[in-house]
């Protein structure tokens, strides 16, 4: 059977990583590639680099990064952060990259999905939305969640997908950072109206929140950042506790 | 030396970095012609099947000839498809032939979604030089959408709507529907295997 995915997603800034390491009120910089390192031997099941600047500042992911990330993981690695035009994901993929997370760019642009899965094949292709309530419905964010859309991001997911694009990485905006769970409405309408796999993202705190998101939400996978960094154990912990709730996972 | 395969269909550098790991540095071919001094081939690929239609001709011939002479070939994800004789995604598109059947699409069965993405597990009907001492039901990653038919050849099997086959063995060519370069330890394991094969 298929396993659900758990993703360990680094924010990283001028090299460091910047959220995620926030326990009890500290907020730390850590080393990307060691991190990487220890979600690895832990068993995380893939790990997404997010530049959080990149498309603010109108640059690329720092492919030094990237390909420090890479030189430590044996499992797939998605980054994103920039990722505009053929040229930005090519210099993502040849840094080490296998799927390239493209969020803004398809918004202005919808053929760069085409174009790329064309190039890459739609599995290294992965539309990138965030999604935020507004008026009973789930409204598109675009530049890190800082510009509003007129799409609806259910509409968006199933465009995106006739598009070329190969999985969804679906971010709430009303629930990232809050630790108050994932927002398994917005998950399951995505996920019920593609037929690609879609990542949960955003509101992660407990383990109740991931079998919620995977049983309810019908996520595909979810993805975190802070709460990888509870515990070492964090990662090894948590599938025990999906398995014994009947979740698929790989250990 | 190790022949990687380039065809424009794929990430080399994963695959070269895994290779490293399993103890084996690659090299890319610019002509058919290269592939004298091989001692092994690898055959990557994602994406569509048409894409191998880069092959057809004397890429294809010049692999057919080395294989011929002993030499071991391992195809990955679209490359063990081509090791088939073609592929319902592309139908005027001809695979290496070297085992017999079709891939066909997955089929969208119940809630199950196509394309096949993430971790599943290997189920192993038989002994395989390529999986030696990858343990029954160990998980591997995968993505595609088409799959190749389980037949006598399939060193390892996987399900997701139906059973296909997740790896093949015959003789000295095998292959491998999901991707050993990002299945953590039992994948490089895996390569391993090859390049022993290829050093036998």
């Amino acid at each position: 059977m298929l396993s659900k995915r758990l993703i360990a997603c680094l924010d990283v800034r001028n090299g460091c990583v910047v959220k995620g390491v926030n326990f009890e009120g500290l907020r730390m910089a850590g080393d990307p590639a060691e991190l990487a390192r220890r979600y690895n031997h832990e068993g995380i099941d893939e790990v997404v680099v997010l530049d959080v600047t990149a498309t603010i500042e109108g640059r690329r992911a720092f492919e030094a990064t990237i390909r420090a990330v890479s030189s430590e993981l044996f499992i797939p690695l998605t980054v994103g952060g920039g990722i505009r035009s053929e040229s930005d994901a090519a210099a993502a993929i040849d840094a080490g990259a296998d799927k390239v997370g493209v969020n803004s760019a398809a918004l202005t642009d919808p053929t760069v999905l085409t174009r790329l899965s064309a190039r890459y094949g739609s599995q290294a292709v992965v539309v990138a939305i965030d999604a935020k309530r507004v008026n009973h419905r789930f409204q598109v964010f675009s530049r890190s969640g800082s510009t509003p859309t007129t799409r609806d991001a259910v509409e968006w997911a199933i465009e995106a997908e006739s598009r070329g694009a190969g999985e969804v990485l679906l971010t709430s905006i009303d629930r990232d950072g809050t630790r108050a769970g994932f927002d398994c409405e917005l998950t399951a309408a995505v996920s019920g109206a593609v037929s690609i796999p879609v990542i949960a993202s955003g509101g992660a705190g407990t383990f109740e929140h991931f079998t919620a998101v995977f049983n309810e939400g019908r996520a595909d996978a979810a993805l975190a950042a802070s709460v990888f960094h509870y515990s070492e154990h964090a990662v090894s912990d948590l599938k025990r506790h999906l398995l014994q709730q009947g979740v698929p996972v790989r250990c | 030396m190790i022949a990687l395969i380039d065809y424009g269909a794929g990430n080399l550098t994963s695959v070269r970095k895994g290779f490293a790991a399993a103890g084996a540095n690659l090299f890319t071919p610019v002509e058919p012609s290269d592939l004298e001094r091989a001692r092994g081939i690898v055959v990557p690929g994602v994406g569509n099947f048409a894409a191998t239609a880069a092959l057809e001709g004397t890429w294809t011939s010049a692999i057919r000839g080395t294989v011929d002479r002993g030499v071991p070939l391992l195809g990955i994800c679209l490359g063990l498809q081509w090791l088939f004789e073609g592929s319902d995604e592309a139908p005027g598109v001809t695979g290496l032939g070297v085992i017999a059947g079709r891939c066909s699409r997955l089929p969208q069965a119940g809630s199950l979604k196509v394309p096949h993405v993430g971790w599943n597990s290997l189920h192993m009907p038989r002994d395989s030089r390529l999986l030696h001492g990858v343990d029954e039901s160990t998980q591997v990653y995968f993505t595609h959408s088409y799959a190749a038919p389980v037949t006598h050849e399939a060193a390892a099997t996987c399900e997701h709507g139906a059973v296909f086959a997740a790896a093949v063995e015959a003789n000295h060519v095998f292959g491998v529907q999901f991707h050993p370069e990002k299945s953590s330890d039992a994948g490089i394991r895996i390569l391993r295997n090859f390049v022993a094969a290829t050093r036998s």
